[in-house]
This record gives C-alpha cells, sequence and structure tokens, in this order.
C-alpha cells in the first residue's frame, strides 16, 4: 500500500495539474456566476496559469485514481454524515443533564502515508459533527481525535477507518 | 412566488436554527474541548442552509441560476477544520483541563 505511483514528471508539460485546472476554472465560472465563452476562456487561463506557480508547492502529490467514487465519497457518505451527525450533536446539546457525555480523546492509528490525503481525512473528521481532530502524532502514523460522545472508543475507531479512510485510500492512490 | 418563499423560510429558519443550537452549545458545554464541537455545527449545516436558502432565492429573481453560494460552503469547508485543529492543538500543549471521562490516546504524546 505504499504511494508508488507518484509522478514526478507531467504527462503534458504546459498543463502539470489537469484536475486543479479544471477546479479552478469551475471555481471561476461559480464566482462570476455565468458561463458566457469570454469567462470561460479567462477561466481556463487562470487555470492553466496558477498551477505553473503552485507546481513547485507539491513535489509528490497523490493521484485520483478513481474521480466516480469521490463523488458518490462526497455526497453520499461525507453530506449525509453530517446532516445526520448535526441533528444527533443537537439532541446531545439540549439533553437536560450534561454529565452524562462521555467525551474525550481517542487515537486513530493511519494506514494513509500521503500527507496530503491525511490532511484531508483529518478535516473530513472535522467537519463531522462530534469529531474534532485535535492532533496528528510526531511520526504522522496517527491521528488524535475528541469526541463529544463516546460510549465505545473501539467501535468509533473502526467507524472513523471504514467509513472515511478506506474509501480515501481507494480514491488516490494511496 | 409563494412556494419559492416557503422553501426559502424553511431554509433560512433550519439554518439560524443550527446556528443557535451551536451558540447555545458552546455555552452549555463543561471544558474546552467539549465546547469546540458547538460552532463546528454551525459552520456546516448553518451556514451551509443559509447559502441554499439565498441560492434558491437569487435563483428566482430573474437575474439567472446563482451559485456563488456553493463557493461561501467550500471555502469553509476547506478553513473551518483548519482552526479548530489549531484551537485544539493549542489547548493541548498548554495542557487545559478537561473533563475526563475516558482517555485511549496518551494526553501528550513524545512531548
Amino acid at each position: 500500500m505504499s504511494c508508488s505511483e507518484k509522478k514526478s514528471s507531467p504527462r503534458i508539460p504546459w498543463l502539470p495539474q489537469p484536475v486543479l485546472t479544471l477546479v479552478l476554472l469551475i471555481i471561476w465560472l461559480f464566482l462570476t456566476n455565468t458561463i458566457s465563452p469570454g469567462h470561460i476562456l479567462l477561466g481556463g487561463l487562470i487555470g492553466i496559469i496558477i498551477p505553473w506557480f503552485t507546481n513547485r508547492f507539491w513535489p509528490e502529490r497523490p493521484e485520483l485514481i478513481r474521480p466516480v467514487r469521490l463523488f458518490r465519497f462526497f455526497f453520499f457518505t461525507f453530506l449525509s454524515d453530517i446532516i445526520v451527525a448535526n441533528i444527533s450533536v443537537v439532541k446531545l446539546i439540549l439533553q437536560p443533564d450534561l454529565s452524562q457525555l462521555k467525551s474525550g480523546f481517542i487515537e486513530v492509528p493511519l494506514e494513509i502515508e500521503d500527507p496530503m490525503v491525511t490532511t484531508l481525512l483529518a478535516s473530513i473528521i472535522s467537519l463531522t459533527p462530534g469529531t474534532v481532530t485535535a492532533e496528528v502524532s510526531k511520526d504522522q502514523r496517527s491521528l488524535i481525535v475528541h469526541g463529544l460522545d463516546i460510549p465505545d472508543p473501539e467501535t468509533e475507531i473502526h467507524l472513523i477507518k471504514t467509513r472515511y479512510e478506506a474509501p480515501l485510500k481507494e480514491i488516490f492512490s494511496c | 412566488m409563494f412556494f419559492i418563499e416557503c422553501v426559502v423560510s424553511f431554509f433560512l429558519i433550519l439554518g439560524a436554527f443550527f446556528a443557535l443550537t451551536g451558540s447555545i452549545g458552546l455555552y452549555r458545554m463543561t471544558d474546552f474541548f467539549n465546547r469546540l464541537h458547538g460552532p463546528t455545527k454551525a459552520t456546516t449545516l448553518g451556514v451551509g442552509s443559509m447559502a441554499i436558502a439565498s441560492a434558491v432565492f437569487f435563483s428566482f429573481q430573474g437575474n439567472g441560476i446563482s451559485f456563488h453560494e456553493v463557493l461561501i460552503t467550500l471555502f469553509l469547508f476547506i478553513t473551518a477544520p483548519v482552526s479548530a485543529h489549531f484551537l485544539a492543538k493549542a489547548a493541548r500543549h498548554q495542557r487545559t483541563p478537561q473533563d475526563q471521562h475516558h482517555s485511549h490516546a496518551p494526553r501528550h504524546k513524545a512531548d
């Protein structure tokens, strides 16, 4: 499970990060709120020029190998979990007796090695209500996560690993 | 457009509700780390619902579809976890006291 497919040289010289180019173009069109040809051209230019400057910032980056899986993960796992977890956290906040909350830290061992994907996982954990990533261990092999209500740490660790880490490993070449 | 107004109001009230419970959580929780969880909720569903309301409202104003609001949510999703992470990390290094029911992670690893 090593990240062996990292590329040191891009496939197309003048387009070092095609995915970033596409994302920047889409963000530009959202920002201007139009789909006129002029703005598509301008957004495309911005999308090509910005990766030239930022390319050296990403010496090794994980490769997106399953974009469709990423969409499914984003909409059906991530967004739906945010809604479900929000409702359960609202219940926790509004319950009369707060001393029943079993909050505490758990340590989630990581299988992901890439720093970028680790950041993504940590952000997903923080955005899902009820858990906040507090720290990455020094060797980057585990995340320290604070949970608002964790009756059983083992299940919570297992949940994070199967629900978020496993799909991310599939989506990126890691 | 009565129907559109209903949809917009629904999302505005929903967003306001989540922002309110986030604030109540910030007030009611007992220690620093538990308090961190309140604002996270307000940023995700609270702002998200209000952004949807705004997108629906301006899309039916006759000036074409409005999608700016997606970007607000996107940028919040990128920045909110980072600030939460820094707050939690700073608190751990300062050894902020907490009501600990159980701890399965060593509190200060390799200090």
